[in-house]
């Protein structure tokens, strides 16, 4: 086993040392920015395996900016913002706070684009009294990090009852197993959640497994979970380990009724592709669905299409409302002042393509109306009816 | 479900052995430590889905000709990195350190010209069937693995213990030296190994990918860790002892999760290795070696 350790001991060294090449290389360049427009910063995993997430959001961000910018901008000049990629790595999103604040003095930083790297870089921003805004960061207690850290994704805390809730009332769900894979933040704090919206909502938890995950077989789980017989099996996971977990469910003979209820890691279209038939019947919730037909909503999508090309996804439509939200505090407070920007943010209301956001005391998204239940059918998620 | 459970520990095992048996295999013919093997994994499920989606061939063959192919990659490898370092004596450490950086460089290579994007065989090229027999649910890929298995553990058996070609591999694993004194030609018995090796690993990337329906550059680098236990418990260089070990650890892990606690399933399997360690270092079916100065 020794050479195992090895090779990863090594791995974390050049990490590190490219990490720290990264950082010292963006300074120079950023001195010679032009200070006449409001400049912004957007930390995203533009990189790597999770880069889908952050060119979505680059990508949200991008449009409402043109929009912003074409209707005159925010204090009578552009809006800039500054991008740095975290490459999904905490030590890098670390290292974009303080080049985004020391060197390109942006008076507001948007991302990063996973609550593990907010965890590691809102401290960092809030120490130096920047606001931070997540608009994909959905574990909880990101903004307890402190009184500059927003964020304007729904909690999965606010997310997962309505789920759970709609399972329970629409398909007389009573009885469920639970699998969270036990080894990432993010899906440990999906579960914590999960078990404490069953408890509420008075469904029973009849067993909790858990898995690692880059595991690829949940077969002993899965016969474990079969044998209890439960009405629905409420899963806590990435794309990766829960297409895992439909195959199997399906290989084992499952019947179609026992359906995955999944938390924000499931709610992508990677699912349907990866499980194929096995995702049918699958149900997560989320802050909003392409297909919402209010008028702010077409509009997005059909800018979005006609830029990109391709259908936005919910982190597209999340940063689109947010570079808005951001854009009508900084009005509000009237100056590029962090402090003052801050302020303004605690109160704006705005009304965008996910529906009516305002944050509420502790600076998390105050309204959940927006949340719609979905049901993976034939590859594509649509709403449950 | 008892029945399930054994019937599902024992395809894990299958998977574990079918991806520890070109480990052990260069492990104890080559004596070195091919960090590179976990690349052939994942090397010969992209072959396969590049087969049969890219090429229109049929799966079966598919399985073959990737199989074949990483083989091939397994001896340019082994011929760029090894032989080199064989040829300058070098110690063990340094092959160690060389196939590190390669694969670390080729898996790289890998996500950056795929994408790291999960990716999965098309439902047209090949889809698991079920079969339930006796109350015990089993899939077309579960029981090809089972196949290969026992088809690459009996004939890796045949080749070593009754052809002349398997006699030149065992005098080698035994002894380089005297073995090119006996007349043995080295450098075509490594390639050999070589091509066996990464050819079993081929076909196991593919055959798991096939099973989990999910491929992915990095799917080698995790079997790894699993495939150092297994080699480990089994004996370094050691056919049978991986083939029981896979085995065991597979059941194992399936009980350990089924009937305790599916939290603990991992160090059950890490356990054991370590448990493997202290009792015989030499692994479960290893025979201790007495060197002289």
């Amino acid at each position: 086993m020794k050479f195992v350790q090895l090779k990863r001991g090594l791995r974390a060294g050049a990490l590190a040392a490219s990490v720290l090449a990264t950082g010292m290389a963006g300074a120079p360049y950023a001195m010679a920015q032009a200070k006449t427009s409001v400049q912004l910063g957007a930390i995203e995993v533009l990189s790597g395996p999770n880069a889908k997430y952050g060119v979505s959001i680059k990508s949200g961000f991008d449009l409402a900016l043109s929009e912003i910018n074409a209707a005159g901008g925010v204090l009578g000049a552009p809006l800039a913002i500054h991008y740095e990629d975290s490459a999904g790595n905490k030590d890098q999103a670390v290292n974009a706070v303080r080049k985004l604040i020391g060197a390109d003095k942006v008076s507001l930083i948007l991302g990063p684009t996973l609550s593990g790297e907010m965890f590691a870089a809102g401290p960092v921003a809030n120490a130096q009294k920047i606001p931070i805004v997540g608009t994909s960061t959905t574990a909880n207690g990101i903004t307890a990090l402190g009184n500059y850290v927003f964020r304007t994704s729904l909690p999965e805390s606010d997310v997962v009852p309505v789920t759970l809730k709609a399972a329970r009332d629409k398909l007389g769900v009573k009885k469920v197993a639970v699998m969270y894979g036990n080894d990432d933040a993010f899906t440990k704090s999906g579960y914590d959640v999960m078990k404490a919206a069953l408890t509420k909502l008075g469904i029973e938890t009849l067993t909790t497994e858990t898995f690692g995950g880059k595991d690829t077989d949940f077969s002993a789980q899965l016969t474990k979970i079969k044998a209890m017989n439960p009405d629905a099996i409420v899963v806590s996971a990435l794309v990766q380990a829960g297409a895992g977990i439909m195959l199997e469910k399906k290989a084992l003979g499952f019947s179609d009724k026992v359906r995955i209820i999944g938390g924000n890691g499931l709610n992508s279209p990677k699912i349907g592709e990866i499980a194929g038939a096995a995702a049918n019947g699958t149900l997560v919730g989320s802050p909003w669905f392409v297909g919402k037909q209010d008028a702010a909503n077409v509009k997005f999508v059909g800018a979005y299409k006609a830029k990109y090309n391709a259908e936005p996804d919910q982190f597209a439509a999340q940063a689109y409302d947010t570079l808005f939200i951001v854009a009508k505090a900084i009005t509000a407070a009237g100056a590029a002042d962090p402090q003052k920007i801050r302020d303004a943010l605690v109160n704006v209301k705005y009304s965008g393509v996910l529906g009516p956001s305002a944050f509420t005391a502790d600076r998390n998204p105050a309204d959940t109306s927006g949340v719609v239940v979905l049901e993976m059918e034939d590859g594509k998620f649509a709403p449950l009816k | 479900m008892l029945g399930q459970q054994l019937l599902n520990g024992v395809v894990l095992g299958a998977v574990y052995a079918l991806f520890a048996l070109g480990f052990t295999l260069i492990f104890g013919v080559l004596g070195v430590i091919n960090l590179t093997y976990g690349f052939y994994f994942s090397a010969g499920a992209f072959l396969a889905l590049y087969f049969t989606q890219g090429l229109g061939i049929s799966m079966m063959l598919a399985l073959l000709l990737a199989g074949i192919v990483t083989g091939g990659i397994a001896v340019i490898l082994d011929g760029l990195l090894l032989t080199p370092l064989r040829r300058a004596k070098a110690p063990e450490l340094a092959s160690l350190m060389v196939t590190l950086g390669a694969t670390l460089f080729l898996y790289s290579l890998m996500s950056a010209y795929f994408g790291t994007d999960i990716r999965r065989l098309p439902p047209k090229v090949f889809t698991n069937v079920g079969f339930n027999w006796l109350g015990l649910h089993i899939e077309t890929s579960q029981l090809l693995i089972l196949v290969t298995m026992v088809v690459i553990v009996s004939g890796l058996g045949w080749l070593t213990q009754r052809t002349r070609m398997g006699l030149a591999i065992r005098a080698l694993a035994e002894n380089g030296t005297a073995a090119q004194l006996a007349g043995i030609n080295a450098g075509a018995v490594t390639r050999i190994v070589s091509f066996l090796s990464g050819g079993i690993g081929g076909l196991a990337g593919v055959l798991i990918g096939m099973n989990y329906n999910a491929i992915e550059p990095y799917m080698g680098e995790q079997m790894m860790l699993k495939g150092f236990a297994v080699v480990i418990m089994g004996g370094l260089g050691n056919i049978r002892g991986a083939l029981v070990a896979g085995l065991m650890l597979g059941v194992l892990e399936t009980l350990t999760a089924g009937y305790i606690g599916s939290s603990l399933k991992d160090a059950v399997g890490f356990g054991l290795a370590v448990l493997t360690l202290w009792v015989r270092p030499v692994g479960l079916f290893g025979r201790a070696t007495i060197k002289r100065a």
